[in-house]
């Protein structure tokens, strides 16, 4: 890791992104006080993670990657672990339970779980404390799509409840979707932060607009407007490229004056893939 | 944290038995294995203490007593290495739990296991080993959970060091066996070169072999001050050692 800053706001959600292997999970852990950093100073609810670990452990909850349980510990018997283990009193564990879906699991053991539902088990475990912050990292990986939508949904849902969200996820959309604001990581360096809005205005302003036109005026008409960098004609459909807000309202201008016949219009936004691609150089994938 | 500490040691127990092969391996082996040198002690050898030669002898119950000891120890391997592995002390770890509190835990559990195999290893070998007021079977008991207790130790740095649980039980068993050859157990040591006396003096099974063995015949206590202080020794040494290089991933 390589001079990495940053601060964590109170009842939002933050996401650090990056490729596989970039620094989030070193990073996060060593926020949880998992990992001893070998310099630098972490300050998280006022705690100092290596100095407070205890202290610290008791007021957060943390949802691991790749963790597992005992294979042959019932979901229940897990809860009341876990729910033993901090010092405030909680009966939360059958709400939470009943609330992600687990109730009729309650007398399963874990290795008979699927992925979808021993996640959803490592949530309730991370949430048994009523914790002030919530670490969850690479919480998605590896399920389905519906179960990645439920999770979301979710994890909004701790928002919700005034808890403070830090999770880490290399799933661009992931990020969009959820986090109030990212970082965006690499080689163990924070390359930038913001809102995912904010950092794609920032990096990717271009906007495309692809439309079905048969009026062989319309490709000549679009690449005379200004702002626009690009203008491509193919199978009947015409991409226009360029950059500013106010590129679309500007080719729906056109196509009203010059009463252009329209059969398909659509336009592409960048999104944080985009943004990734833009600044590291390669796409997240790579 | 005593509640974590006692939550934890009862649900690894529940854990344990649902666990057929290694119930079977830890508790009911060496039950069977007992019962099985006492019915050839009654029926194949006239004397009933299956002195098979000159110079080998077995103490059956303290061999039973050394033997569960010894599984206890590698079950304890076995399962510190799969724990790690598959990321569920890291886990555990990511609580407010503290370290000893997990150690602890399965130490107990082994412990408990321990005193739980031996009484049903005696009331099982009733008739072969008939136990007189002459034997002190608490202090006997006794004896065995401070043997257990401190090769567990041993146990614990084996499990800290090794990398994979696939190797776990075998390294366990190359370290442990050899140790039970020359504990004593098979063979007076008197008759050993003097080097290899000198080597089972630093070996704890040499200690707990004479504790258990004076224990079961009637010794006092204080006739084995020494044996209770070596084996206190490995204990501090080997938890200070496993302290220090434990790896929770």
């Amino acid at each position: 890791m390589d001079d990495v800053s940053f601060d964590v706001y109170d009842g939002e959600i933050f996401g650090l992104i990056g490729p596989n292997g970039a620094g989030k999970t070193t990073t996060m852990e060593c926020v949880e006080g998992l990992r001893t950093p070998d310099h630098g100073r972490i300050s998280v609810l006022d705690l100092d993670p290596f100095r407070d670990t205890y202290k610290l452990q008791d007021r957060i909850g943390v949802q691991l990657q790749e963790a597992q349980l005992q294979k042959r510990i019932k979901v229940k018997e897990a809860v009341h672990l876990w729910a033993s283990l901090y010092n405030k009193k909680t009966s939360e564990g059958d709400r939470l339970l009943e609330q992600l879906g687990l109730a009729d699991k309650r007398n399963s053991w874990f290795m008979t779980l699927s992925g979808g539902q021993k996640q959803r088990l490592f949530i309730v475990l991370a949430l048994i404390n009523d914790p002030e912050v919530v670490f969850l990292d690479e919480l998605t990986t590896g399920l389905d799509p519906q179960s990645r939508r439920a999770i979301w949904e979710l994890v909004r849902g701790i928002r919700e409840r005034g808890k403070t969200v830090f999770l880490t996820t290399h799933l661009m959309e992931e990020a969009e979707r959820l986090c109030d604001r990212v970082a965006i990581i690499e080689h163990g360096r924070i390359i930038d932060m913001d809102t995912p809005e904010r950092l794609i205005r920032r990096y990717c302003p271009e906007r495309t607009v692809v439309l079905a036109a048969a009026d062989p005026t319309a490709e000549a008409r679009f690449r005379s407007m200004p702002g626009v960098e690009e203008v491509a004609a193919h199978d009947g459909l015409i991409t226009i490229r360029g950059s500013g807000e106010h590129l679309v309202t500007e080719v729906i201008q056109c196509l009203s004056e010059n009463r252009i016949h329209v059969t398909d219009f659509r336009t592409i936004l960048p999104n944080l893939e985009d943004v990734f691609l833009k600044v590291t150089g390669h796409s997240i994938r790579d | 944290m005593l509640r974590g500490l006692l939550k934890l040691t009862w649900v690894e127990i529940k854990i344990f038995f649902r666990e057929p092969l290694g119930a079977i391996g830890t508790v009911v082996t060496p039950v069977l294995v007992f019962i099985l040198f006492g019915w050839l002690g009654t029926h194949i050898v006239p004397e009933r203490s299956l002195a098979a030669g000159p110079g080998l002898r077995i103490d059956v119950p303290v061999f039973a007593a050394v033997l569960i000891a010894i599984n206890a120890v590698l079950s304890l391997v076995a399962i510190m290495a799969i724990y790690r592995e598959g990321g569920i002390l890291k886990r555990l770890r990511a609580t407010p739990l503290r370290p000893q509190t997990i150690l602890t835990a399965h130490v107990l559990v082994k412990l408990i296991l321990t005193a739980a195999t031996l009484t049903l290893a005696l009331m099982a070998g009733k008739r072969y080993y008939p136990v007189g007021a002459d034997v002190p079977l608490v202090g006997f008991g006794f004896a065995l959970l401070i043997s257990t207790w401190s090769i567990l130790s041993i146990g614990f740095l084996i499990s800290s060091i090794v990398p994979t649980a696939r190797f776990a039980q075998p390294i366990g068993a190359v370290i442990l066996y050899p140790m039970l050859v020359l504990s004593g157990l098979f063979f007076p040591l008197d008759g050993l070169p003097p080097a290899l006396r000198a080597l089972t003096r630093a070996l704890p099974f040499t200690y707990s072999v004479s504790l258990l063995r004076g224990i079961w015949h009637g010794d006092s206590w204080a006739m084995h001050v020494g044996d209770v202080a070596a084996l206190a020794i490995v204990f501090v040494i080997c938890t200070a050692l496993s302290a220090k290089v434990f790896r929770w991933e």
